[in-house]
């Protein structure tokens, strides 16, 4: 458990080394200048503007993080040769695959926690200078605590996006594994179709194999509930617990496979 | 040499980059002043399938719906500020129909949306049937929307004189839950007196006085103005018509009345404005904001 630590606090130490972290300096100033700007263009609305932007740049930044970042973890070590003296360690393969998934975890959860105290003080702002006829309009207030849930649920697809970008990385290239995991990430969004594709086929193994696949692979729309926390309809916590429990399942497979892949590799 | 010899000192690349950016910046306000290209289609609608764009927009249908709805305005606001002299305001109902599928709760897209498609020409593209449409849509995504119906209820009275609907509309919206206790006898005058002046102030006051956001009460108390505007020209037009039985002749000027002692000075309209004469009778002037006004044979 220890060696697991270190090996995640290097990944961390690392990423903060690589200036990962002045993302959050963009993301602060996105958010002040649209605040301001968006304040001047629109009619009403500021608000619900300002919240779609902020969860839309929490994990839109999360994204980009755990796609080029996960994608060179593992390829970096090989690529500099320090998988040689690692290895030599008392450091399992396993203990280095899952280390480096949870530093790259702690990278993420230091990045959303910045993130969303940054966008709740520019909206706790927002919605102390508007006046109260204008704050009776709103379906929910400024600084909506069940915001959260959806805040908590891109994290979860933050962390599968991670461990997706890290399963490709043990056996290809950067570039691919890039490509690998965007692709999956897209395909994930459109998972609900495939589901029902037997609407638009008509042969029958069509339908079974989008069926198939529709369960294999990952269903990233099952995360996405921003519109929902924005215009203050009901997540039921059954529906939070049940994704979580279903990223955590697929985040553990995709682990197991990097593992079981990684073990296998020969670096002579 | 050496790489610090070689290489020049800091200063000097912060000049250079200085001078660089001043010329760029120079380059382009004189290559727009001196040599701008005629405008073929100013703006384009790359993708007009609200269905097309759902699917694309991953999960990011409500962002681009905001980034389509300040399209939507921008749009509007261009369209209406610019001085050409046949204002097309092709993309407004596609704008806001992508804004509203994208996030079918976007409640001001629906609402604004419906006030600036039924604004007539040159202020809007004069299109009340395609504001209706917008707000039905608004109603099958949100049928206990109180605001929405009543929206609804407004282009029937004001832009389609249909009174009968937008009293019925009117009662719908009372019946919602959090509609204003003045719904309900909103709808009993305008179905007994629909197209009076004084119901439709009646309307527009409850607006002023209860909407939440400051444009909806600037809009309602433009309204008003014109309604003020309306009673103001019938009076100087019976002012007129009085000059004239005693002199014999049509008033030249405001200042043929206000020497007969009729005016104390040139009468003005709500905003400030003089009103002008046109062919014997008051008119607003053509900068007046309340331009363009209701037809006053529907609103007596």
């Amino acid at each position: 458990m220890r060696t697991l630590g270190y090996v995640a606090v290097n990944v961390f130490r690392e990423s903060v080394r690589d200036k990962v972290l002045y993302n959050l300096v963009v993301f602060a100033v996105l958010l002040m200048a649209a605040s301001y700007l968006i304040g001047q263009l629109t009619a009403g609305q500021d608000i619900k503007i300002i919240k779609d932007l902020g969860l839309a740049a929490i994990a839109t930044f999360g994204l980009m993080i755990a796609v080029f970042i996960g994608i060179g973890l593992v390829w970096k070590e090989v690529e500099r040769r320090s998988i040689y003296a690692l290895l030599t360690k008392p450091i399992s393969r396993a203990q280095f695959i899952v280390g480096k998934y949870f530093g790259l975890v702690l990278t993420l959860a230091v990045n959303v926690v910045v993130m969303v105290v940054a966008w709740y003080a520019v909206l706790g702002y927002m919605g102390a200078t508007v006046s109260q006829a204008a704050r009776a309009a709103w379906v929910a207030p400024a600084t909506d605590p069940t915001m959260l849930k959806a805040v908590l649920l891109i994290f979860v697809e933050l962390m599968l996006v991670t461990a997706v970008a890290l399963f490709f990385s043990t056996f290809s290239s950067p570039f691919l594994s890039a490509g690998l995991t965007v692709g999956l990430w897209v395909i994930g969004h459109f998972n609900a179709d495939l589901r029902n594709f037997e609407a638009v086929v008509e042969s029958p193994a069509a339908a079974w194999l989008a069926r198939g696949l529709y369960y294999l692979l990952p269903n990233f729309s099952a995360f996405d509930v921003k519109y929902q926390v924005v215009h203050a309809l009901p997540v039921p916590a059954a529906y939070l617990a049940s994704t979580i429990a279903y990223g955590a399942a697929y985040i553990g497979l995709l682990l197991v496979a990097a593992v079981a892949i990684f073990s296998r590799r020969d670096f002579k | 040499m050496t790489s610090s010899s070689a290489s020049p000192s800091a200063s000097v690349t912060a000049v250079a980059l200085a001078a660089l950016l001043a010329t760029v910046v120079g380059l382009q306000i004189l290559r727009e002043r001196t040599a701008p290209l005629q405008s073929g289609e100013a703006e384009l609608l790359y993708v007009r399938s609200p269905e097309a764009m759902k699917r694309m927009a991953l999960s990011y249908g409500p962002l681009l719906a905001d980034i389509y709805w300040i399209r939507a305005i921008q749009h509007y606001g261009d369209t209406k500020r610019s001085t050409e002299g046949a204002k097309s305001y092709s993309l407004l109902y596609p704008l806001l129909d992508l804004t509203t599928s994208l996030d079918p709760l976007f409640n001001v897209a629906y609402q604004f949306g419906a006030i600036f498609l039924a604004e007539p020409a040159p202020g809007g593209p004069g299109r009340p049937d395609l504001a209706i449409v917008l707000l039905q849509k608004g109603l099958k995504a949100q049928p206990d929307n109180w605001r929405l119906i009543q929206a609804l209820g407004f282009i029937h009275y004001w832009w389609h004189q249909d009174y009968r609907t937008a009293a019925f509309w009117f009662d719908q919206a009372a019946k919602r839950p959090g509609a204003p206790i003045w719904m309900a006898p909103l709808a009993a005058v305008t179905l007994a007196q629909g197209g009076n002046r004084a119901a439709s102030r009646q309307m527009w006051k409850h607006v002023a006085e209860t909407e939440s956001d400051q444009w909806f009460r600037n809009e309602a108390a433009r309204r008003l103005q014109q309604l003020d505007a309306l009673d103001q020209m019938d009076a100087l037009d019976r002012l007129l018509m009085t000059y004239q039985g005693r002199t014999g002749r049509p008033a030249g000027g405001w200042s043929d009345l206000v020497r007969a002692g009729m005016l104390r000075d040139t009468p003005r309209d709500p905003n400030g404005l003089p009103y002008q004469m046109n062919q014997g009778k008051a008119a607003l002037d053509h900068a007046s904001r309340l331009l363009p006004l209701p037809d006053p044979a529907r609103l007596k």
